[in-house]
């Protein structure tokens, strides 16, 4: 067998050695990069961001549990952590098309939905936060440049390469042209977010995903709006299952208050999906349009809009989390508690974990941070995974109404721990019937005032992409998408991208629109015959999400 | 020679701005910003000088509150050798930023300011022509062009309908148009070697300007949407309305 | 209350720029216009509504210095001093209010009262009311927003100024005219673009070139035209591309993705040529015609 190897090891490149480098400023990132230098200041910790700045990539609803945040910093009250909406009510509703029932007790039948004590949040200006304490503490952040590839040696991954700018669209380097650098580490700790590119890198060159259940990962789509102060319920808390997905698609819709008038208001679906005719988008917007929802945005103006994917695989789908030279932590491993639909305390957990782990790898001079595996285990974090490990692969099993019929027996009766672990079966690429078998789904159209087409919301990304750059979203083999995507599945690209980069022109060619990306990576994901790959871009492309948003 | 380049922290060019909804101004709480883009430019231009050795050192300055700081490091990772921030929590238009400029001016005698045309916030255009009346210096504005010799610049001018090119005594102010040069990126290299570049703080209380704003902002709102117009059913009847009607042929 | 403007001339007429700085000037009362350099001492009197014309024939090429400190000593006098939002105007009023510690009102385009005007800010994504508390105010003003004076119907007197004693600090050296035939994008008065609808990059010559040869127009294109390789890069308008504003902007062949808008939402007059009625570009457009473009853009060539 060959060693393994980065792909770019011919360029010469400058270089620079840390104890520690971390790719990705969300929450698991942020987190241990605090940890390691509260646990020793001495560390050199550098994170990069692609994102123009920490929390630029940011997109989440969210509300926060603020449990790992109290042991990262038990004073964070005092250091002003921008956690300013106390949940104050709560709702989850069963929607039919005209209907929506409440479901009663929550706490009791589904003690995971309760969300007493927690905080409705901009995990934007969290992050931004967390970027603030983790430079305070010396970290060196540095946003807009994007981890390319694992730098690899001797069949260790020593650090990472970051990407090259100035290059044209046809590959050809521009008079500003300036090579990727090379970040060297002890240790380097994958922070990326669901399916991130090195993260997938790793998983692939040190088969980190053996004998773990393929990952399952949603796609989170959300919009911010502004509304009248009269209408504003600080902390109201919404959640919705049923219309207007088929039984045998999981997702559903959130919808919280929180900050100055602004209102949170974003749908999940899971990517297991099988009608290739389904649009994500589509079932986003025109889930606004139920009674249950509607009235929050009367009066409003949409202000911002995004995408992203998450990891809802939970404990059976977790990889291997350490590799010679480094981990996985937060959602790119697939941390997210689904049934909780909160991921921000496991991934920041996580990130606590890998920390402490790396240190100790550091310490000792191990290539492996073998004591990670052990203390995830030990943690209250596995604890919370394992409970809930059936209820997201029930949804898959028994579809809605039988999934979510097992969910309340497994939490009333089992307390999540039934003696056995539904597995997930397959990989969301593997789940889509043919086009010609499946019903065709007629959305309204955009009205203009609630509901939008996506060239208009992607238009409230606020994107940045320089357009003379490689296209980094490669198709390895158009003739693939043709027979496979184009023929068997009608272009299901051109509808679960949100951010409409794929189309099929009229002369049935794949055109990709690759500026208006906004990483979401569900391209990555879903793409039926994983013909299509999302690589970094150049620094500081993409969107570029407001704090407090 | 030393060249003096002023920078302004603004929201960055690729967020839409949006209007506060209680009309007080634009957000810019929370906003990504940056260094302005014409300031980029002509920052570049000092750091070309430079190394072609007509200028020995370069200057960046901006004011604003301690966060500004940003921009002055995103300057030195540029290639600036040393930066300056003239602190103060006010908001300054071009009168106070002109006054403060000249205070620094004096201070580090520059043989050259240059800076943007404008800053895509306001809009303003003035701050580099009121900094050169202040300082009695000739003005080379929306320069597309900069070549130094014999102690004099000539510039050349992006003007309504061509260029016109201009030939100044130093000291002197420019201000960069779009076409002056493309910037460089700052690169990780040395952002990371620019952090250890010395940055001054000089409280702008110290430098005894009247930092009052002569124009107030009464409000700001959002320009009106453009309403469809009408149909016109022949070519004819179009020119006919573009020459009568609309006047524009 | 006078107001002062600083007008300019071009081929013996004055431009119309100066012209709605007249008119925006004659709102505060009388007003005196400045006319620097040889040309155009008869089209300035004869502009309606003048008090008096001064003259300074010295001053050519209205280099900034000398201008400013003209019009720094003759500002008592008024209480507005105003120019068009040009390339001279821009170059030289903003040093006037720094020799007078006054604060310029930059590209004016509505005024409320003796003090309180309107003027983009943000490039036009957002509007700013300001109020002045100088004693004399002084402005640029966007040309698109105040219907030009006449260009005849007065006989204002003329007073020949001297030029203020040359410092040598500033010299003119060349003037060189745009030469190319076809304006460039951003600075063009008229725009003319294409989108898909044109279905090839031969059609951007032979339908839309015939049309800008008439009008002294640029020629865009929208990304999808870029990206269908029919128009280079930098003919590109939107959001990623070029940011236009012309008096006239002519779009055919394109949808008007929101993208594009943000591109040329700030023409003065759109008009849009598209086969599908429903096309968003319409939404925006002061005059439209549904039709097939290969049909009209031909008629209307021959109706200009």
């Amino acid at each position: 067998m060959t060693q393994p190897q980065s792909d770019n090891t011919a360029i010469e490149r400058e270089e620079m050695a840390f104890d520690v480098v971390i790719v990705g400023g969300g929450p698991a990132g942020l987190t241990a990069a605090i940890r390691l230098k509260q646990e020793n200041p001495d560390l050199s910790v550098c994170l990069l961001e692609k994102g123009s700045e920490v929390g630029a990539h940011i997109v989440s609803g969210a509300v926060l549990e603020p449990t790992t945040l109290a042991e990262l910093f038990p004073d964070w009250k005092e250091r002003g952590a921008p956690l300013d909406t106390p949940v104050s009510s709560e709702k989850l509703l069963f929607l039919t098309r005209k209907a929506a029932l409440p479901v009663p007790a929550l706490h009791l039948l589904m003690p995971q939905m309760d969300n007493r004590g927690n905080y409705v949040i901009s995990l934007g200006a969290f992050c931004r936060w967390l970027g603030e304490q983790a430079e305070a503490l010396g970290v060196e952040i540095y946003p807009g440049f994007a981890g390319a590839d694992l730098f690899i040696e001797n069949g260790r991954v020593c650090g990472i390469i970051t990407g090259d700018m100035g290059v044209n669209r046809k590959g050809e380097e521009k008079p500003d042209y300036m090579p990727g650098m090379i970040l060297r580490a002890s240790q380097t700790i994958l922070a990326e977010g669901a399916r991130g590119s090195l993260s997938k890198k790793a998983m692939n060159t040190f088969d980190l995903r053996k004998g773990a259940d393929p990952q399952t990962f949603g796609l989170g789509i959300k919009e911010v709006w502004e509304i009248p102060a009269e209408k504003h319920r600080p902390g109201f808390v919404q959640h919705s299952f049923g219309w207007p997905l088929d039984t045998h698609t999981y997702g559903g819709a959130f919808l919280y208050h929180f900050g100055k008038n602004l209102v949170s208001y974003g749908f999940i679906t899971a990517l297991d999906y099988r009608n290739p005719w389904l649009s994500p988008f589509e079932e986003m917007q025109r889930t606004k349009q139920h009674p249950a929802f509607r009235e929050h945005f009367e009066g409003g103006r949409r202000i911002i809009y995004g995408a992203r994917a998450i990891s809802e695989g939970g404990v059976q789908s977790l990889p291997h989390p350490v590799f010679p030279g480094g981990v996985l932590t937060g959602d790119c491993a697939g941390f997210l508690n689904m049934p909780k639909i909160k991921g921000i305390h496991t991934s920041m957990k996580s990130g606590i974990i890998a920390a402490e782990a790396v240190m100790d790898a550091i310490q000792n001079e191990q290539a492996e941070a073998s004591s990670y595996m052990d203390r995830l285990k030990s943690s209250w974090l596995w604890k919370e995974l394992h409970a809930a490990r059936n209820i997201r692969p029930a949804f898959s099993h028994w579809g809605m109404l039988g999934g979510a019929l097992y969910s309340g027996i497994d939490s009333m009766i089992f307390r999540g721990q039934a003696p056995w672990t539904l597995r997930h079966r397959h990989a969301d690429n593997e789940t889509m019937i043919p086009a010609e078998k499946a019903p065709k789904i007629s959305y309204p159209k955009a009205d203009g005032t609630l509901t939008f087409n996506r060239a208009e919301s992607v238009f409230l990304s606020n994107l940045s992409h320089d357009e003379d750059q490689p296209v980094h979203l490669k198709v390895q083999d158009m003739a693939t998408w043709k027979e496979v995507n184009l023929t068997r599945f009608a272009a299901p690209e051109s509808r679960y991208c949100p951010a409409g980069v794929y189309e099929t022109s009229e002369t049935d060619e794949l055109v990709i629109n690759a500026q208006n990306c906004v990483h979401c990576k569900s391209c990555d994901i879903k793409d039926p015959d994983q013909n299509i790959t999302w690589c970094t871009p150049e620094g500081s492309s993409g969107p570029n999400y407001p704090s407090g948003m | 020679m030393k060249v003096l380049v002023p920078v302004k922290r603004v929201v960055d060019y690729n967020i839409k701005p949006r209007v506060a909804a209680d009309g007080s101004g634009v957000e810019t709480q929370g906003v990504k910003m940056s260094m302005n883009p014409f300031d980029e430019i002509a920052l570049e231009e000092a750091l070309r000088l430079r190394e072609k050795g007509q200028a020995d050192e370069v200057v960046a300055v901006t004011i604003g509150a301690q966060v500004a700081q940003d921009v002055l490091r995103t300057a030195m990772a540029m290639g600036a050798d040393r930066a300056i921030l003239i602190q103060t929590d006010a908001e300054v238009e071009p009168r106070a930023v002109s006054s403060l400029l000249k205070a620094v001016v004096e201070k580090e005698q520059p043989g050259l300011v240059s800076m943007g045309k404008q800053a895509i916030d306001d809009d303003m255009n003035a701050t580099g022509q009121m900094l050169a009346a202040r300082l009695g210096w000739p003005q080379g504005t929306f320069a597309s062009k900069v070549e130094i010799a014999d102690g004099r610049v000539e510039v050349a001018r992006e003007v309504d309908g061509g260029t016109e090119t201009v030939s100044l005594s130093l000291p002197a102010v420019i201000t960069a148009d779009l076409r002056l040069n493309e910037p460089r990126y700052a690169s990780l290299p040395n952002i990371m070697k620019a952090r250890k570049k010395p940055l001054e703080t000089i409280e702008a209380g110290s430098l005894g300007v009247d930092l009052t704003p002569h124009l107030k902002i009464v409000s700001v709102a959002e320009p009106p949407e453009r309403k469809a117009g009408v149909i016109v059913e022949t070519v004819e009847e179009l020119v006919e309305k573009l020459k009568t009607e609309a006047k524009v042929i | 209350m006078t107001a002062l403007v600083l007008i300019e001339a071009e081929n013996g007429r004055i431009r119309q720029g100066s012209r709605s700085a007249v008119a925006a000037a004659s709102r505060f009362g009388d007003v005196d216009a400045l006319l620097l350099g040889k040309a155009g001492t008869e089209a300035a009197s004869k502009l309606p509504g003048i008090r008096k014309v001064l003259h300074v024939p010295a001053l050519d090429h209205a280099l900034a210095e000398p201008a400013a400190a003209l019009l720094a000593s003759l500002a008592e006098s008024y209480s507005h001093i105003l120019s068009a939002a040009s390339s001279t105007g821009k170059n030289i009023l903003p040093r006037l209010a720094g020799l007078l510690d006054a604060q310029p009102i930059s590209d004016v385009v509505a005024i409320k009262d003796d003090a309180t005007f309107v003027r983009p800010i943000y490039a036009g994504n957002a509007l700013a009311t300001v109020q002045s508390s100088d004693s004399i105010k002084i402005m640029t003003v966007r040309s698109s927003s105040f219907d030009p004076v006449e260009e005849e119907g007065g006989s204002a007197p003329i007073d020949v100024l001297d030029a203020p004693a040359d410092d040598g600090k500033s010299s003119f050296v060349k003037l060189e005219q745009s030469q190319s035939d076809r304006p460039e994008l951003e600075v063009a008065r008229v725009v003319i673009s294409g989108g898909k609808g044109l279905k090839d990059a031969s059609n951007f010559h032979t339908l839309l070139e015939p049309v800008a040869d008439k009008l002294g127009a640029a020629i865009g294109a929208s990304r999808a035209a870029v990206d269908s390789g029919f128009a280079p890069n930098e003919m590109q308008v939107g959001q990623t591309g070029k940011v236009v504003a012309p008096e006239l902007y002519i779009a055919t062949g394109l949808s008007g993705a929101i993208q594009h808008l943000a591109g040329m939402k700030d023409s003065r007059v759109i008009v849009a040529i598209n086969i599908d009625p429903e096309a968003p570009i319409f939404k925006v457009a002061d005059y439209g015609m549904v039709g097939d473009l290969f049909e009209l853009l031909p008629a209307l060539e021959k109706a200009l």
